[in-house]
């Protein structure tokens, strides 16, 4: 089969119009079942207590192509776009959601770096709030992709620490050191995936195809910083809360049994923004910028300041540096 | 023609049996009913219905697959001997061995299914070509390669081997020797990947260990060898396959020596850990001690140990040990023990506390539990399949009713009246 020849099964679409589209050997067999299943849909479709609307008909057939869609990096551009498309429109068939997805790729010269100021920082958890909201993190089960760890001064000790601390921030004699994912240099969460879904962008951030993952957490045992969250159920976001400003490899939407983790907010800093924790960090403890940028005021952190990150000794090389003034 | 008449005889033996039988393949059946239907409430709502979570992230299931791969690979155990040191004991025996290889493989793979929500054919994006298998990298794409193809060596092997005898041919060694000697390899393979799966890890001191490979094989073939003097001890009491007592001394001293191994690298782990404990012996001293109120493992783990020390120390003593009553105990102690050490013993401990530091503990609900036993008794299942159909055919009660002679009598040996028949078995007995 040529890449361009066969036309793929036709389809028909709830209102009448063929599908055509060039496809390639694996399209082709994602086509060939989407036909088998677009049948049996249809077969079931006329069924009375079955007789799905064209909506939910059209909901079928999607959920079918994403069920075969391909692993994100051996794309093309136009089936990345494609792909997009399908998802928006299935969050608008499912949850009644407007939202845009961007595929932006990594800028060229960017390597993105962050630096925590232990000695700023006072417990607020803006950061872990607007995080929540950016990316849209299930409300249900209170995902948090930032943990701020209350620890008492002159110990560096997380296990002493408290991560759960419910009164008010800051409290005397204690310090906060804030963790989420380092983006490691050489994160051990990406070699264990046996399916590819997880790797590491140009310009350092580490992102997971949620449609690939297989859910099989190999990825959160691997991780030596606690930052991989795994979807135990579908996640809940109230429609109203939702940022629709979403990009493929970060914050939309995640179905159950899928593993998702912070992306320094993809979809902001790949357009140039802060991450949504360093913009709404109202003491000036979170820099992050571009580590190839000799003028960027991370640089200047890590050119002048006392600078530490957490377990060293595994070699994972995270590109978050903790510093005090 | 045959192998239809091989399909027809296959079909007869497991749906044909006594009330005791029916019963047991009945119980299975309705266990296996039970689990998938936690199961299916898994699928729909997600493993929120378990009792993992994003502190815990594995919990029975891995546990059950890494056990289970150790009873799998411990067929080499047999093969090894039968096969290729024409061990002429083992000669009957081998055939069980495989099967419990196969029935222990297929709740691997039912483990590492039930362990990823939703619905099995998802893992078609592992399949090479139209997928993507993240080998040689992943260890998990490493394990699955490695399990399926143990588990399609073990397959063929018995199966061309039965096959022959029920078609009144001579298996041809050319043909089914070169997959032993890869089996016997392969077997060792299984459980060192399953093991490097681990030990890999970095981010988990517990399990980031050299040790862990050789203990895991050590614990293998301790519960493999149990496992298979309990069901060699089954079949000789309920059935006229002729396994002679020989087979039965040699694999439990062969059990014996592996659980003396497996207990010294316990000792040396427990120095190890505790000697001059470091932050890394946190997630040890809550499994054996407990970490404050959080000692949720430490009774299960306590009483593998005791297992396992009773039990080898029963197997050392040689009276003891050939008395087949003892024997049997002192098997299903082992096998029980090594269950609690390698699998809770061994997984979820290696996720308390997480690496920040938290310690969130882990128990089962009633889903993990039935879809868990439902895969013990698909297994089982398969098991007794397996040897309802093998039996017959190596007892010579069971050919091909196309072959041109009348089939031998029961339990005869068709050398004199056909002499194309001599040797037909790999094994031989005399």
């Amino acid at each position: 089969m040529s890449d361009d020849g066969t036309p793929a099964l036709p389809e028909t679409l709830p209102d009448g119009t063929l599908l055509q589209k060039p496809v390639d050997r694996r399209g082709a067999l994602g086509l060939l079942a989407a036909g088998v299943v677009a049948g049996v849909a249809a077969a079931s479709a006329c069924r009375p207590l079955n007789a799905s609307t064209p909506e939910e008909r059209e909901l079928k057939v999607l959920e079918w192509q994403e069920f075969t869609q391909k692993h994100y990096r051996r794309m093309t551009e136009s089936e990345r776009a494609e792909t997009v498309r399908r998802i928006e429109r299935l969050a608008e068939l499912r949850h009644h959601e407007e939202v845009t997805i961007a595929t932006t790729d990594a800028q060229p010269g960017v390597l993105f770096g962050y630096a925590f100021n232990i000695s700023k920082c006072q417990g607020y958890r803006n950061c872990v709030e607007a995080c929540i909201n950016e990316n849209n993190l299930d409300r249900a089960s209170d995902t948090q992709y930032i943990r701020i760890f209350e620890m008492e001064d002159g110990v560096v000790n997380l296990e002493d620490a408290d991560p759960t601390y419910q009164h008010e921030a800051p409290a005397e004699g204690h310090f906060y050191m804030g963790t989420q994912c380092f983006q490691c240099a050489n994160p051990p969460c990406v070699p264990v995936c046996p399916v590819g879904a997880t790797w590491q962008e140009p310009d350092g951030i580490v992102v997971i195809d949620y449609n690939w993952c297989v859910g099989c957490r190999a990825c959160m045992a691997a991780c030596p910083y606690w930052a991989r969250r795994f979807n135990w159920a579908a996640p809940e976001v109230p429609a109203d809360e939702v940022n629709p400003v979403q990009h493929y490899l970060g914050n939309r939407g995640r179905k159950k049994g899928c593993v998702e983790k912070c992306t320094f907010c993809i979809h902001r800093t790949r357009k140039g923004l802060l991450p949504a924790c360093a913009e709404a960090c109202p003491t000036g403890a979170r820099v992050f910028g571009n580590l190839l940028d000799p003028d960027s005021e991370i640089r200047w952190v890590l050119a002048n300041k006392q600078i530490f990150r957490l377990k060293e000794e595994l070699a994972t090389e995270p590109r978050f540096w903790y510093f005090s003034d | 023609m045959h192998l239809r008449a091989f399909l027809l005889y296959a079909l007869r033996a497991v749906t044909s049996g006594d009330r005791r039988y029916h019963l047991w393949m009945g119980s299975l059946t309705a266990v296996m009913l039970g689990g998938g239907y936690a199961y299916l409430v898994q699928a729909e709502h997600g493993l929120v219905v378990t009792g993992m979570n994003d502190h815990v992230s594995w919990g029975l299931y891995i546990s059950n697959m890494a056990f289970l791969v150790g009873v799998a690979a411990a067929a080499v155990m047999l093969v090894l001997p039968a096969y290729v040191l024409k061990d002429v004991d083992f000669s009957k025996a081998v055939l069980l061995a495989e099967g419990v290889a196969v029935s222990a493989l297929v709740m691997c793979l039912g483990f590492v299914m039930a362990n990823s929500p939703g619905y099995p054919w998802k893992w078609w994006r592992l399949t090479p070509g139209i997928g993507l298998l993240n080998w040689p990298d992943s260890m998990l794409a490493w394990d699955v390669v490695m399990l399926n193809g143990y588990l399609v060596l073990n397959l063929f092997i018995p199966l061309y081997i039965l096959y022959s005898h029920f078609i009144g041919e001579q298996p041809l060694k050319r043909k089914y020797v070169p997959f032993v000697y890869m089996s016997v390899f392969w077997a060792v393979s299984i459980h060192l990947v399953t093991a490097f799966l681990f030990a890999g890890l970095t981010a988990r001191p517990f399990w980031n260990s050299a040790l862990l490979g050789p203990r895991f094989l050590a614990s293998a073939f301790t519960a493999g060898p149990a496992c298979m003097i309990l069901l060699i001890g089954f079949i000789r009491a309920n059935t006229r396959y002729p396994i002679p007592a020989g087979a039965v001394d040699k694999l439990a001293i062969a059990t014996t020596v592996a659980a003396q191994a497996n207990l010294v690298m316990l000792l040396s782990e427990l120095i190890f850990e505790f000697y001059s404990p470091t932050h890394h012996s946190i997630s040890a001293r809550y499994l054996f001690f407990g970490l404050g109120e959080h000692d949720a493992l430490v009774p299960w783990i306590r009483t593998g140990i005791a297992l396992n020390i009773a039990a080898t120390c029963v197997l050392m003593i040689h009276p003891l040990r050939r008395n087949p009553r003892v024997l049997m105990w002192a098997c299903a102690a082992l096998f029980l023990g090594i269950w609690v050490e390698k699998g809770i013993g061994l997984v979820v401990p290696g996720f308390v506390p997480s690496p920040l530091g938290e310690i969130v503990e882990y128990t089962p609900t009633w889903v993990e539990l039935w879809v868990t036993a439902g895969i013990w008794a698909m297994g089982l299942f398969v098991l007794t399949v397996l040897v309802r159909v093998a039996l017959p055919i190596e007892l010579g009660e069971a050919r091909s009713p196309y072959l041109e002679a009348p089939p031998p009598a029961r339990g005869a040996r068709p050398r004199t009246a056909r002499p194309r028949y001599k040797d037909v078995r790999p094994f031989r007995t005399r």
